[in-house]
């Protein structure tokens, strides 16, 4: 358990969020202390050091996608920077996992 | 027989027992529907349930759905309610009740005086039949003798970390206890079928547990969808085989035994696989395309219970077979209280461990099998949705234990 975040696997390259995370919450990562960018939902996951672009990301030890851009250290994971390696996956405006998905 | 925890069950003519002693009215096309639904309505509080089948165009795997439920343990009468006009084989549907031992009737509403005549008529059967279907003897029945199906539906990034690994824990009690236990669905197992192969009982098994996840990778590329809804993606999941690697965990750490076809019953205890994607050319649409569609299937199968892990927050509950409902989500747990039997959330906060929640999980199997409600049965939901698919029967090699 690395703060709020959970290391499921050794062989992972993400840390999965064991409740919601405030923004600027200090997480102590092996490659060095960060402040978190952004709040990070419960159950989302953060880059546990840098990964490349075009690289595998690692759940369970297993793979989940691959990385479309480089991601930072603390950095959120999700949709918007990694992708399947078999079908798309379909989100709505809420997929950010804080708005509630519904017009103002 | 193995560890015979004392369950009491509702002996049928097959030898099956059931946990549960329903009527049902079922619709043969969505043209009578409404008038099942309105039999239904004059049991306000009893046992009398509605399923259905919409559609005016015969499907073969539709016909074997609805003989398998409709002579499912947990089903002690059936009433029939067609239109009159449409292709479902009404005949052959009564007949396999018939056979079965228990008491159906069927109602055409094109001969039936129409609406009111109708529901006159089927409450009046419903009402008359009652005393016979409570009648019916109760005996004791032992572990082995149940079947358990398992699904997750609104999943999020917690369904895999904490209720999927406590209902694999809670299946893993379940099978060397001798329970026969149905996880699925190959559309969630995309990336899994390597792993999955390895604990086949057989290699052939594992050859075939590897092509029935191709197949779900096939059918759903021609879709142009994964089995993933948009809320799966606000709950932290980024990927199809993020999702599946989550749900696969529900499946415990038991060989496994066989592959299912929806409607195939499992000949012996332990674990298998159920393959819910059609055969063929991509026909009809989704595989699954609700979470009750899964369910049925399984109870279909046989399924007494069915243990439901939810991230996001799903209140359904279904006809035939109780729904045990597993919250993974603390934060969904406090929001939905009253529609969850289990808080999984605890492992995520540290209060319990899985094993503490697995064990709480096949108690309550048993204490629902010896007739307590489920929070969603309590509730009164009894969702069901059966649709069109086409199957081909799965050989031999699918279920080495039959052979």
């Amino acid at each position: 358990m690395i703060g709020p975040f959970l290391l499921l696997h050794e062989k992972d390259t993400i840390l999965v969020a064991r409740a919601t995370v405030a923004q600027g919450t200090k997480i102590d990562l092996e490659q060095g202390p960060v402040d978190l960018p952004q709040a990070i939902p419960l159950a989302h996951k953060i880059a546990r050091h840098d990964i490349l672009s075009g690289t595998k990301i690692l759940k369970y030890g297993m793979p989940i996608g691959i990385a479309t851009a480089d991601i930072p250290a603390g950095a959120h994971v999700h949709v918007h920077n990694m992708r399947s390696a078999y079908t798309p996956t379909h989100m709505l405006q809420d997929a950010d996992g804080v708005s509630s998905g519904v017009s103002k | 027989m193995t560890n015979s925890a004392p369950l009491s069950g509702y002996l049928r003519a097959d030898g099956r027992k059931g946990i549960r002693n329903t009527i049902l009215v079922a619709y043969l096309v969505e043209c009578a529907h409404f008038v099942a639904s309105k039999i239904v309505a004059g049991f306000d509080g009893e046992d009398v349930q509605l399923i259905g089948f919409p559609g005016c165009y015969p499907n073969e795997y539709a016909a074997q759905m609805m003989e398998k439920l409709c002579t499912h343990p947990n089903v002690g009468g059936v009433l029939f309610v067609s239109l009159g006009c449409e292709s479902f084989d009404k005949v052959r549907v009564s007949d396999a009740v018939s056979a079965s031992g228990r008491p159906v009737k069927t109602l055409v509403i094109q001969k039936a005086g129409g609406t009111a005549g109708t529901v006159d008529l089927g409450r009046t059967w419903v009402r008359d039949v009652m005393a016979e279907v409570m009648a019916v003897e109760r005996v004791p029945m032992a572990m082995d003798e149940l079947i358990i199906g398992t699904i997750c539906g609104g999943s999020d990034g917690t369904s895999g970390i904490s209720g999927n690994p406590a209902a694999g824990k809670a299946f893993d009690l379940l099978v060397a206890q001798g329970a026969a236990c149905i996880f699925e669905e190959t559309g969630e197992l995309i990336g899994c079928e390597d792993i999955m192969a390895e604990r086949a009982v057989t290699p052939e098994l594992g050859q075939l547990l590897r092509e029935s996840v191709h197949k779900a990778e096939r059918y759903y590329a021609t879709l142009g969808y994964g089995s993933f809804a948009a809320g799966n993606a606000a709950g932290g999941l980024s990927t199809i085989e993020e999702k599946s690697l989550g749900a696969y965990v529900k499946s415990g750490d038991s060989q496994i035994s066989g592959i299912l076809k929806p409607g195939d019953v499992p000949p012996t205890g332990g674990l298998y696989l159920m393959d819910v994607v059609p055969d063929g050319d991509v026909r009809f649409g989704f595989p699954n395309i609700s979470d009750n569609a899964e369910i049925v299937e399984m109870i279909a199968s046989g399924a007494h219970v069915t243990l439901f892990v939810t991230g996001r927050g799903s209140v359904v509950g279904s006809a035939i077979s109780p729904v045990i409902k597993i919250c993974a989500n603390p934060d969904t747990y406090r929001a939905l209280a009253g529609d969850m039997d289990v808080n999984a959330g605890a492992i995520i906060e540290g209060l319990k461990t899985i094993d503490d929640i697995g064990q709480e999980i096949h108690d309550l199997v048993v204490s629902v099998s010896n007739g307590a409600q489920s929070k969603s049965e309590a509730l009164g939901h009894r969702e069901f949705i059966l649709t069109y698919k086409t199957f081909e029967p799965a050989g031999p090699a699918c279920l080495p234990a039959a052979g």
